[in-house]
């Protein structure tokens, strides 16, 4: 079998997108923070919060929808903890980010221990099932493929071309872009840039947990400690690939969806003699090469990573 | 009503205070974390205590596990005093232990060269890590934080690929790499002890580097370009220069790290051969408020929570990952003491007042 014939069927098609989902969720995320001039570097330990948050609301109510509210909201709340620290008391956003992520993962773990103590089977969760939409799911090919899907897969499709209405359409977009470019102009045209990158990091919280539930409640049925994978990380690296652009971005996480069902294609043939984490870091690779490659345009808002000081003009 | 911050000297009896300060509170946490698992947080703490510091064991135990993280925070602060984000230190550290097994397996090398080769080896390939990035941001503006971050993924899907691939054990199928020849095992200076060359190595790249940073004018000129970079052009210092060898020092010390773990205790490359010591360097960085001598006590209260949680878990229902949330929460705690004490916080009640 050549490793293209592994690869051309709905059925690895729907897979590539079911795996796109939290990455594009992610993205989403992470484009928020930075389009307002924060490097979220947190994102991991709040996909990470998020899914723990989910799984156990929804394992304790037996609704799956409580769980995915409850991971929002847990992701909210870690982007406003983040917020604080970095919007208001102007922390460095690298090692804080990192700090975030580090405490958040270690508490989940905790709790998780904890909460559902050492056993060798991991409690699980009926998670949710596919939707098929009427008459969409009924186009060839595209059908199966796109509309099929689980409900927080219709959401994250709609959260594209609703990002990109309120980025570039809407007052919000507006100041959320200038502040993220030059604070110092916004705050002079009466925006606060604080408020704006503390309500951007809390969205992008909330967007953040939303991708973490999607992984337990949609796609896994419970809770490992391995869930979450680097898939935050990934999505920093996808927000580059996309040029800060929602629907290039999703094209970015829709590709490395794609990826990512053929590398587990590739391991599960066993017919092609290629190490599959080598296809694991291709999005890191992608990555590094379009930052090289974007490296002479700035493509990224210009105010990033800068802290905004009311005091300093 | 508005949150204000505004800027105040500290004075520097206030900055060797404020990491105890920052572990204080993040103790407090702990002992609400041990509190919520239902135990007792000073029995807790006794435990923790006598497994990291008590006795001749748990003491050379605690410094053996302190060793990589002296030599990851080290190559930290190099990095951060330049104003080089550099997160890579988790792959520099896997390319130095990649590097040391490989030379350490050589047949064909004589054997008492085998240890300085596989020191030399590991710093040479995590020197190298650190140069593609340096480069790149030097020459083409590429922030490096995502790219050492982006290496750092990199490196680790290599080594997984090299351990169920060419490395994978052919009898067994178990995914580490051959073991290292007896004679590039790290000499032990302590019969009995885990005490071996890499923490050696470790405690005196310490004293060379604080010797370098405060006494060599190379050193002073490091702090100048972290601080102003501008005012260290102006100064006629090569400001490139100075970043690209912080760069190549830090990837090299990240990478003797690695060489000590591959030759000091596990004599081969297993997939967890570093778990989290390139992340943990910056907290030990941080902690030591960027200072050569804080880096020690810093990485001892790391290790001896490792150590410490490890027999906690055998001994209460308190879960190990304790020690875990204990690292990024005393990142943040002593990030936000640096600041707090720093500035002045205070809720102010503003008008919308016209922008100057």
């Amino acid at each position: 079998m050549s490793i293209f014939g592994l690869a051309l069927d709905i059925g690895f098609f729907a897979a590539a997108v079911r795996l796109a989902i939290p990455l594009l969720l992610g993205t989403l995320s992470e484009l928020t923070a930075e389009r307002s001039g924060t490097l979220n570097l947190g994102i991991e330990g709040m996909m990470l919060a998020g899914a723990l948050a989910g799984f156990s609301t929804a394992a304790a109510t037996g609704s799956l929808w409580l769980g995915v509210l409850a991971a929002v909201c847990t992701g909210m709340a870690i982007g406003a903890i983040m917020a604080i620290l970095v919007v208001f008391l102007r922390l460095d956003q690298t090692v804080t980010g990192l700090g975030v992520s580090l405490a958040a993962t270690g508490l989940v773990f905790y709790s998780y221990r904890l909460g559902f103590g050492e056993t060798s089977t991991p409690p699980s969760i009926t998670p949710f099932g596919t939707i098929p939409i009427p008459f969409l799911s009924d186009i060839p090919f595209i059908g199966p493929v796109l509309f099929n899907q689980y409900a927080l897969t219709y959401i994250a499709y709609l959260l594209v071309p609703v990002m990109t209405f309120v980025l570039y359409y809407t007052p919000i977009g507006l100041a959320l872009r200038s502040v993220g470019e030059n604070p110092q102009a916004a705050a002079a045209a009466g925006i606060d840039p604080l408020k704006v990158r503390f309500f951007s990091l809390v969205v992008a919280g909330g967007m953040a947990g939303l991708a973490g539930s999607y992984l337990n409640l949609a796609a896994f049925g419970s809770f490992t400690f391995g869930i979450v994978a680097g898939r935050g990380w990934i999505c920093l690296a996808l927000v580059v690939l996309g040029r800060w652009n929602p629907i290039a971005c999703a094209a970015a996480a829709f590709l490395f969806g794609a990826v990512d069902a053929f590398q587990l294609r590739l391991q599960t043939s066993g017919s092609i003699d290629l190490p599959y984490q080598l296809f694991l870091a291709l999005p890191y690779v992608a990555t590094l090469l379009a930052m090289i490659f974007n490296s002479r345009r700035t493509a990224g808002p210009a105010a990033l990573m800068q802290p905004y000081d009311a005091e300093q003009r | 009503m508005r949150l204000v911050a505004s800027t105040r000297k500290i004075s520097r009896l206030q900055n060797a205070f404020l990491p105890l300060v920052a572990v204080a509170a993040s103790l407090v946490i702990c002992a609400l974390l041990i509190a919520l698992a239902g135990a007792n947080p000073i029995t807790a703490f006794g435990i923790m205590l006598s497994a990291a510091f008590g006795g001749k064991f748990a003491l050379t135990e605690t410094l053996a596990r302190a060793a990589p993280l002296v030599l990851s925070g080290l190559a930290a602060l190099v990095a951060l005093r330049t104003r080089f984000w550099n997160i890579g230190g988790e792959g520099q550290i896997l390319v130095g232990a990649m590097a040391a097994a490989w030379i350490g397996a050589r047949t064909s090398l004589p054997a008492p060269l085998l240890v300085p080769c596989m020191l030399v080896a590991a710093a040479l390939a995590g020197a190298a890590l650190a140069a593609l990035p340096a480069t790149l941001k030097l020459k083409l503006g590429v922030d490096e934080v995502v790219s050492t971050l982006m290496l750092n993924f990199i490196v680790m899907y290599v080594m997984m690929a090299l351990l169920s691939g060419v490395w994978k054990d052919p009898v067994t199928g178990w995914t580490d790499s051959p073991d290292i020849l007896p004679a590039a095992e790290f000499p032990v200076f302590w019969r009995g002890t885990r005490l071996h060359l890499g923490v050696l190595i470790a405690f005196a790249a310490v004293v060379a580097i604080g010797v370098m940073l405060q006494r060599t004018t190379f050193g002073l000129s490091m702090k100048i370009v972290g601080e102003n970079p501008k005012a260290a052009q102006h100064a006629g210092l090569n400001v490139s220069r100075i970043t690209l060898f912080a760069a190549l020092l830090s990837g090299a010390l990240a990478g003797i790290a690695g060489a000590g773990e591959v030759g000091g205790t596990q004599f081969q490359v297993i997939a967890s051969i570093s778990s989290g010591y390139g992340y943990a360097g910056i907290v030990v960085a941080m902690l030591a408020r960027l200072s050569a001598a804080g880096i020690i006590p810093a990485a001892l209260f790391l290790a001896a929570l490792t150590t410490g949680a490890d027999e906690m878990s055998r001994q209460t229902n308190v879960p190990f990952f304790i020690a875990d949330a204990m690292q990024g929460i005393s990142l943040i705690a002593v990030l936000v003491a640096m600041t707090l004490s720093r500035y002045e916080i205070k809720f102010r009640t503003v008008e919308r007042t016209p922008h100057s």
